[in-house]
C-alpha cells in the first residue's frame, strides 16, 4: 500500500519536473506581458515620460467628471472599432466557412489532378499576411490598380473605384482579402475531417438511392461538426484580433480601424500607455469571454461524439 | 605595487565622491565624436553633414551623420525609443517644430550659449522653443503656407491675385469655367492638402485662423474653434471639394498637390515654399509662370500661415554636450544659413537675412515670403505639449468628416470638442491649470 503511494509520489514529482519548464515560459511569455498590461491600464503612464506615472483605478476604462463620461467605454472611436472589428469578424469567418467546405467537398472528390489542386489551394495561406496585404493594395489601387483596370475592362464600371478609399467599401474589399487569404485554412481543417468520415455510409445512402444534397446536410455535416467548431473559433479568434491586414490596406483610417489598430494607435502614434493598455485589456476580455462562451457550447458536443 | 593600489583606490572613491563633472561647465573638448541625425529629403542631407565636416575640421572633432527615416511619424518614433531609454546615441537632433514641446523633458536647455541668438530669429519661432523656461531647441529653417497662382491664367482673364478666401474662390471657379471651355477638361480651380495627415492640420488651421476663429487651442488650453467663424471657415473649405478642386483632394499630400498644379491643370495651390524651386525648375510645364503671395484671409480676419520648419536640439543624455551645442552654434550661425539658403532655398530663421542681395538674387521669392513668416500662426503643440499628435489627429479627422461631406461643421466641431475633452481629462489639465 505504501509503496504504491510512494510511486505515485515519485510519478507526480517527475510530472510537475517535466511540467514546469513550460510553466516558466507560459508565465515569461504570456502572464508577466499580460499581467503588466493589465497594471498599465489602470495607470496614466506615457511613453515620453515611461518612469513616473499614477495609478488612477479605473479612469481609462470609465469616469465621470462635470456632466461628462470618460475612459474606452464612452469613447466613440473605441465603439467604432470595437463595431468594425465585429462586423469584420463576423462577415470573414461566416464567408470562410461556407467556401471552405465547399472548396474541400470539391478537393476531397476522386479528380483528376487531386494532388495539384491542394497544393495550389493553399498558396493565399502560405504568403505572408503583411506582403499579401501590400499586393492587394497596389491591385486595389484607384488609379494604376489592375482590378479597376479588369473591370473597366470587362465593361462592368463606369469609372475607377476608391476600394480602399474611405466609405463602407473600404471594410468589403479588406474582408475580401482575409476571405482569400484565410480560407484555404478552413478547407484544410475540413479536409481533414473528411477523409476519416467512413465510406460505408456514403455506400449505404447510395445503394438507398438518396439525394447528394441530402446526405450532405444528414451525414457529412453533422459528422464534421467537430471539425467546424474548432475552424470557427480559431478563426473568431482570430478575427477579433485582426491587425496586420488592415494597417497595412488602410492604416488607423476610422472606417476600418479594428481594436488591435486603436490599440497600436494609443500606444505607439500617442505615446499614451495607460489608455492603449485599457484599450488591450479590453480586447482581451472580450476574447476571453467569448471563448468560455465557445467552450461552454462546446462541451455538450464534446459529451456527444464521446459516446 | 600596494602604493598604486591604494592610489588607484583613492581616486576611484574621488571620482564617486564628486561625481562626474556636470557636462555643461566644460568647455568643448578636441578628439570627440558628435552624432547628429539631419533630414536626408533632397540635397538636405549633403548640406548637413557638408557644415557638419567643416565643424569637426575646425575643431578637432568627428561627426558621425546617423541615418532616420524619411517619414517624418517614424522619424518621431525613432526619437521617442532613443529618448524615453536615455539613450546617448544622437547627441544632436533635427526635430519638427512641433516635436519641441513633446520632447522637451529629453531636450538640454540651450538658453545660457544660445538664447541670445535665437532672440534675432523670427519671434514666432523663439515662442515655440521655450517650453517651461527652457530653450529646448534652435530653429535651423524655417517653413510657412503660402498661395501660389499662374500669373498667366491670371493675366489671361484679367484677375489680381486674391486676398480673401472669397475672391479665391470667384477667381478659381471663373477660369476653371473659362478653361474648360477652352478645352483644357483636366483644369482645376484650386488644389490643398486634405488628405487625413498632419498637412490637413496646417491646412485648418490656416483657414479657421484666418476667418478670426482662433487656433483651436487658446493659452489655457480650452477648445475654441466652436465659434461662428470656425464654422464659416470650414464650410467655406467644404464647399470646394467637387466644385473647384478635385474630390481626389481628399487623399492630396503636399506631393499630390503639387503634382496636379505643376502639370499645369490646377489655378491655385496652398503648399510650402519648397515647391517654388520645382515650379520654377528646368523642364517644369509651368516654369515662369507661377507666382507666390500670403494665402487668402476671411472676412475680418488676417492672413494666417501655419508655421513649419526643422529644428536642432541637443540631447539630454548626450555625454558629449558641450561639443553638440557647439556643433548646433555653427549650423545655426548666419553665414550657415546663408549657405543653406542659396544652395538649397532653405529659408533662413534670421529676418535679417531677407535683406541680404545675394539670397534675394538666388530666390527672388523670398522677399514675397517674408509677410508670411512674420504672420504664421504655431500649431496648438505648445498648449498640447506630449498630446500633441493625439489633439492633431482629432483635428484632422473632423475637418476631413466635413471636407468629404459626411459631416456639418457644427456637429464636427461638436464632437472634436468632445475628443479634446477626452484627451484633456486624461493628460488632467484641469488639474494642471488648477495647480500652476
Amino acid at each position: 500500500m505504501s509503496k504504491i503511494s510512494a510511486i505515485e509520489k515519485a510519478r507526480a514529482r517527475s510530472a510537475w519536473l517535466f511540467v514546469l519548464p513550460m510553466l516558466v515560459v507560459l508565465a515569461l511569455v504570456a502572464a508577466w506581458p499580460l499581467a503588466r498590461t493589465i497594471w498599465f491600464s489602470l495607470t496614466n503612464a506615457t511613453l515620453v515620460d515611461p518612469t513616473t506615472y499614477d495609478f488612477i483605478g479605473f479612469d481609462n476604462f470609465l469616469a465621470y467628471d462635470e456632466g461628462r463620461w470618460y475612459g474606452i467605454l464612452t469613447d466613440p472611436q473605441w465603439l467604432n472599432a470595437l463595431g468594425n472589428t465585429l462586423i469584420f469578424a463576423v462577415a470573414s469567418v461566416s464567408l470562410e466557412l461556407v467556401l471552405g467546405v465547399i472548396i474541400a467537398l470539391i478537393v476531397n472528390a476522386a479528380l483528376p489532378g487531386r494532388g495539384l489542386m491542394r497544393a495550389a489551394m493553399l498558396v493565399p495561406w502560405a504568403i505572408p499576411t503583411v506582403v499579401s496585404a501590400k499586393i492587394w493594395q497596389w491591385m486595389l489601387n484607384d488609379q494604376f490598380g489592375v482590378v479597376n483596370a479588369m473591370l473597366e475592362g470587362a465593361g462592368l464600371i463606369d469609372g475607377p473605384v476608391a476600394w480602399l478609399g474611405g466609405s463602407s467599401l473600404a471594410m468589403v474589399s479588406i474582408v475580401m482579402v482575409d476571405v482569400w487569404k484565410t480560407t484555404p485554412f478552413v478547407a484544410l481543417l475540413v479536409l481533414a475531417a473528411l477523409q476519416t468520415l467512413p465510406k460505408e455510409i456514403y455506400e449505404a445512402a447510395r445503394v438507398d438511392g438518396i439525394h447528394p444534397v441530402k446526405v450532405f446536410f444528414r451525414v457529412t455535416l453533422p459528422l464534421i461538426k467537430p471539425a467546424l467548431v474548432v475552424a470557427v473559433i480559431f478563426r473568431l479568434l482570430d478575427a477579433m484580433r485582426m491587425f496586420d491586414l488592415v494597417y497595412v490596406m488602410t492604416g488607423s483610417s476610422e472606417e476600418t480601424m479594428t481594436l488591435s489598430v486603436f490599440a497600436r494607435q494609443a500606444l505607439v502614434s500617442f505615446q499614451d500607455v495607460g489608455y492603449g493598455s485599457a484599450a488591450s485589456t479590453g480586447l482581451f476580455a472580450i476574447i476571453a469571454l467569448l471563448t468560455v462562451i465557445y467552450i461552454m457550447t462546446l462541451r455538450p458536443l464534446g459529451r456527444d461524439s464521446g459516446a | 605595487m600596494l602604493a598604486r593600489l591604494r592610489l588607484a583606490c583613492a581616486a576611484l572613491v574621488l571620482l564617486f565622491v564628486t561625481g562626474p563633472v556636470p557636462a555643461q561647465q566644460l568647455a568643448p573638448r578636441e578628439g570627440v565624436t558628435v552624432s547628429i541625425a539631419c533630414g536626408a529629403l533632397g540635397i538636405e542631407l549633403e548640406l548637413c553633414r557638408e557644415a557638419a565636416q567643416e565643424w569637426a575640421r575646425k575643431t578637432g572633432n568627428s561627426v558621425e551623420i546617423v541615418n532616420t527615416p524619411n517619414s517624418s511619424s517614424d522619424r518621431f518614433s525613432l526619437y521617442l525609443q532613443l529618448l524615453s531609454s536615455r539613450s546617448a546615441e544622437i547627441d544632436v537632433l533635427q526635430i519638427d517644430v512641433v516635436w519641441a514641446a513633446m520632447l522637451a523633458p529629453h531636450l538640454a536647455d540651450l538658453e545660457g550659449p544660445l538664447g541670445e541668438r535665437v532672440d534675432r530669429m523670427f519671434p514666432a519661432l523663439a515662442r515655440n522653443d521655450r517650453i517651461g523656461g527652457r530653450l529646448v531647441a534652435v530653429p535651423w529653417y524655417i517653413d510657412a503656407g503660402v498661395l501660389y497662382y499662374r500669373q498667366d491664367l491670371l493675366d489671361k482673364y484679367g484677375f489680381a491675385p486674391p486676398e480673401t478666401w472669397g475672391q479665391l474662390t470667384r477667381t478659381a471657379a471663373a477660369i476653371q469655367q473659362a478653361e474648360r471651355v477652352a478645352g483644357n477638361q483636366r483644369m482645376w480651380g484650386y488644389v490643398f492638402q486634405a488628405k487625413a495627415y498632419e498637412g490637413l492640420t496646417c491646412n485648418a488651421l490656416e483657414w479657421v485662423s484666418s476667418y478670426g476663429g482662433g487656433t483651436f487651442l487658446d493659452g489655457s488650453r480650452n477648445f475654441t474653434a466652436d465659434n461662428p467663424a470656425a464654422r464659416a471657415a470650414l464650410a467655406q473649405a467644404g464647399s470646394w471639394v467637387g466644385s473647384i478642386a478635385p474630390r481626389g483632394v481628399l487623399n492630396y499630400d503636399e506631393e499630390a498637390a503639387r503634382g496636379v498644379f505643376q502639370t499645369g491643370n490646377a489655378v491655385f495651390m496652398r503648399n510650402w515654399p519648397y515647391a517654388w524651386a520645382l515650379a520654377q525648375g528646368e523642364g517644369s510645364p509651368i516654369r515662369g509662370k507661377v507666382g507666390v503671395v500670403a494665402l487668402p484671409h476671411g472676412p475680418g480676419g488676417e492672413s494666417a500661415a501655419a508655421l513649419g520648419g526643422w529644428h536642432l536640439a541637443v540631447s539630454r543624455y548626450s555625454r558629449n554636450r558641450a561639443e553638440a551645442i557647439d556643433l548646433v552654434a555653427h549650423l545655426i550661425r548666419a553665414e550657415e544659413q546663408k549657405r543653406r539658403a542659396i544652395k538649397g532655398a532653405y529659408n533662413p530663421t534670421y529676418p535679417a537675412l531677407y535683406e541680404d542681395p545675394e539670397i534675394i538674387a538666388a530666390n527672388p521669392f523670398f522677399a514675397t515670403l517674408y509677410p508670411a513668416f512674420e504672420n504664421a500662426v504655431a500649431r496648438p503643440a505648445r498648449q498640447a505639449g506630449p498630446r500633441y499628435n493625439q489633439v492633431s489627429d482629432a483635428i484632422w479627422r473632423a475637418t476631413h468628416g466635413i471636407l468629404r461631406g459626411d459631416d456639418t461643421p457644427a456637429s464636427a466641431m461638436d464632437r472634436l470638442d468632445d475628443e479634446i475633452a477626452r484627451i484633456a481629462y486624461r493628460a488632467r489639465w484641469k488639474e494642471d491649470a488648477r495647480s500652476e
